[in-house]
């Protein structure tokens, strides 16, 4: 019974890093249309800002939890900007295939320059120590990843399904012109969310700092069990992706226990179990 | 008419060239003027650091040393990253003996990779020296006649670490396995002296190799066993990420690790305070004797760090190749293994190093143990030799081995 409260909480602190990125990746493609492929990139990149913040001019994790989603942010817009909104309106596969590329860009770029191997990233002075749970040691570093997480997801919720800002969004999704058609200006909008879609993907990066290391790799390892997420939240669902994603940590957690070579796999078995009972996923509706 | 040649024209470009690369006249190996010494290894991956460019480097050096040319002939190194993917290897060793008249690869760090290769090597008559890998049936019933394993093998790293262990006090065991040929091979043979030693083995967590970061389920699992030791029977990266998150989540010290493979790259990655109190078995450690620090200070100026022992055996092995040659006066493969396998190996690698005709390097292997902070007194002053075991002991004998070759 110990053990399966262990593989739980493990796989809670999973979910939270899915749940942070299958957000990003749902309201993009809620909005845009577009499959981010580049997502697990930009989390990569948002390590690294963090990593080089951190080496190169002394600046710590907390000022690096602001900034780094703020530079891959900015990097974000650009990239709409200049690539991205030429492919509106076209089949999403040549999104999926621009993206795909920018990934391996950014990958082969940081794999030049640092390897394979990785540079660790220390846990904040603030944040080291744990619990004793009595089923387990929960060191606070992981607690702190379940809990800001579980905050962030929140409060993008809450933005999204209960403010004003919010509802253009959905309206957005629902039907761009007519939007357009009321004065506001979507094009801007497209922008702001890809931005605000890869500063989520980037501040899951610099949360996996710390526990997993700076990998070029780190990406492509996470980005496959985070479609799979979207697959089965129902792409473009907020809520479901959140949801989902802790869910799947969950699931994960589980298989460990019970079977521990399954757990790579289990995602992926799920996703398919979804789509041939739901295709539109389970929070997802059908066209 | 346009799309047609467009289509069409490069295609028989294409074919003509494959035909004309066909044609090129095999060349024989003795008289293609050039000795090739082809490094290939992990050169950004995960086992980067213990092998990849510094197996270039030692490689180097040792044709360096030896003065540049064998038979008056110019020796060449060339080196190539295999990804850790066992069809870049084999894709890679092919084009080397094919093409580009490589007469012997070297290193071949992780295990897929060099069971890729030896076969296609032996089939080719060319050589391997295998100095990363430590699957022990690349010696036994997967061993080729045209193959040395010559650093060390996964039965010497469990028999070191494995027996010191339950003799003072370890004899209950978890361990937490990288999921494929090498990770399963070091579990089986480290079970087996763990038993032989009077303890028990509790179970094991297979985790994915390479591609794991967070060990915190498998350590939990092996937490929850109760295991007064928890054996890791992976490599590189992986051992690192196991004793940093095994710290992080308070597994020890509650419980003790065995590093079944720790190189000495990982421990300065770790960290002293991390990786103090771990033993570990090795065979070659910088600070031995003076050979040892004269070449190593050598190597560590060119390098930027110290040699790990794969790094070091490149160099024994690539050394001893280049004699064999000179004495056998010629490159032929089969002359050069005769040649190798009748001389001992006496260098700052190993005294006295016997290659059996299981095409296992027989020699002194050592166990260590990691300094704690306070004793550590210089840069990479990082292990205390606890005993050194000798060759006879350190490896399993020929008869033990499921070799053919080994029952003539």
């Amino acid at each position: 019974m110990q053990a399966i409260f262990g593989q739980l909480l493990v796989g809670l602190i999973n979910g939270s890093f899915y749940a942070l990125l299958s957000l990003g990746l749902a309201i993009i493609f809620g909005l845009l249309g577009v499959v981010n492929f580049a997502h697990g990139a930009l989390y990569m990149v948002g390590a690294f800002a963090a990593w080089m913040l951190l080496t190169m001019f002394g600046i710590g994790y907390f000022p690096a939890l602001l900034l780094a989603p703020a530079i891959v942010g900015v990097i974000g817009v650009v990239l709409e900007r200049l690539l991205l909104r030429r492919l509106y309106g076209l089949d999403p596969l040549y999104g999926l295939l621009l993206t795909f590329g920018l990934t391996l860009i950014a990958e082969g770029l940081f794999h030049q320059a640092y390897g394979n191997s990785g540079q660790s990233y220390p846990v904040p002075e603030l944040l080291r120590g744990g619990f004793q749970l009595g089923f387990m040691y929960l060191p606070l570093y992981r607690a702190w990843v379940v809990g800001v997480s579980l905050v962030v997801c929140a409060a993008s919720w809450f933005v999204i399904e209960k403010t004003k800002l919010g509802a253009y969004l959905r309206a957005g999704t629902e039907n761009p012109k007519l939007l357009q058609a009321f004065g506001v200006n979507v094009p801007v909008m497209f922008t702001i969310t890809y931005g605000f879609g890869v500063a989520l993907a980037a501040f899951a990066g610099v949360m996996a700092a710390p526990v997993y290391g700076v990998t070029p790799l780190m990406g492509s390892s996470v980005i496959m069990v985070v479609f799979a997420v979207v697959v089965i939240g129902g792409m473009g669902s907020i809520a479901g992706s959140i949801f989902t994603g802790i869910g799947v940590g969950l699931v994960e957690g589980l298989t460990r226990y019970l079977y521990p070579e399954a757990s790579a796999v289990v995602v992926f078995v799920l996703m398919a179990i979804v789509l041939l009972v739901r295709p539109a996923g389970l929070f997802g509706r059908e066209r | 008419m346009n799309r047609i040649v467009r289509i069409v024209l490069p295609a028989a470009l294409l074919a003509l060239a494959a035909t004309a690369s066909a044609q090129a006249p095999a060349k024989g190996k003795l008289t293609d003027g050039v000795v090739k010494i082809g490094v290939l290894t992990d050169m950004t991956g995960y086992y980067a650091d213990l092998a990849g460019p510094g197996s270039v480097v030692a490689a180097r050096m040792a044709v360096e040393d030896f003065g540049g040319k064998v038979l008056g002939q110019p020796i060449v190194v060339v080196s190539a990253d295999h990804q850790l993917k066992a069809d870049v290897a084999s894709n890679t060793a092919r084009r080397w003996f094919d093409q580009e008249q490589v007469d012997a690869i070297v290193d071949l760090v992780s295990s897929s990779t060099a069971g890729a290769v030896m076969p296609i090597a032996a089939e080719k008559k060319r050589i391997t020296l295998l100095s990363g890998p430590g699957t022990t049936a690349f010696t036994g019933d997967k061993c080729t006649g045209y193959n040395v394993h010559w650093t060390y093998n996964n039965w010497a790293l469990a028999n070191g670490t494995g027996r010191e262990v339950v003799k003072q006090g370890g004899e209950s065991w978890y361990f937490v396995t990288a999921d494929y040929i090498f990770g399963k091979s070091l579990e089986e043979d480290t079970s087996r002296v763990v038993k032989s030693a009077g303890g028990k083995v509790l179970g094991a967590a297979r985790h994915p190799s390479p591609g794991t970061t967070d060990f915190s389920s498998y350590l939990l699992q092996a937490q929850s066993s109760g295991a007064k030791i928890i054996g890791l029977a992976n490599a590189g990266a992986d051992t690192v990420n196991c004793i940093r998150q095994a710290n992080e989540f308070g597994v020890t010290p509650k419980q003790s690790l065995a590093g079944l493979l720790v190189f000495i790259t990982d421990v300065h990655s770790l960290g002293l305070d991390a990786a103090k109190g771990l033993y570990l078995t090795t065979s070659f450690y910088w600070d031995l004797n003076d050979e040892t620090r004269k070449w190593s200070k050598r190597f560590l100026e060119k390098h930027g760090k110290m040699p790990t022992m794969v790094q070091a055996g490149v160099y024994s092995a690539v050394s001893h190749y280049l004699r064999a040659i000179r004495a056998a006066g010629t490159d032929d493969a089969d002359a050069v293994m005769k040649g190798m396998k009748a001389t001992p190996v006496n260098d700052f690698f190993a005294k006295n190093g016997r290659i059996g005709p299981d095409g296992l390097h027989r020699h002194d292997m050592y166990l260590v143990r990691v300094k704690a902070p306070k004793d550590s007194k210089a840069p990479w002053d990082y292990y205390e030799i606890v005993k050194t075991i000798p060759a006879a002991e350190a490896f399993p004998t020929v008869e033990a081995q499921a070799c053919p070759l080994a029952r003539k």
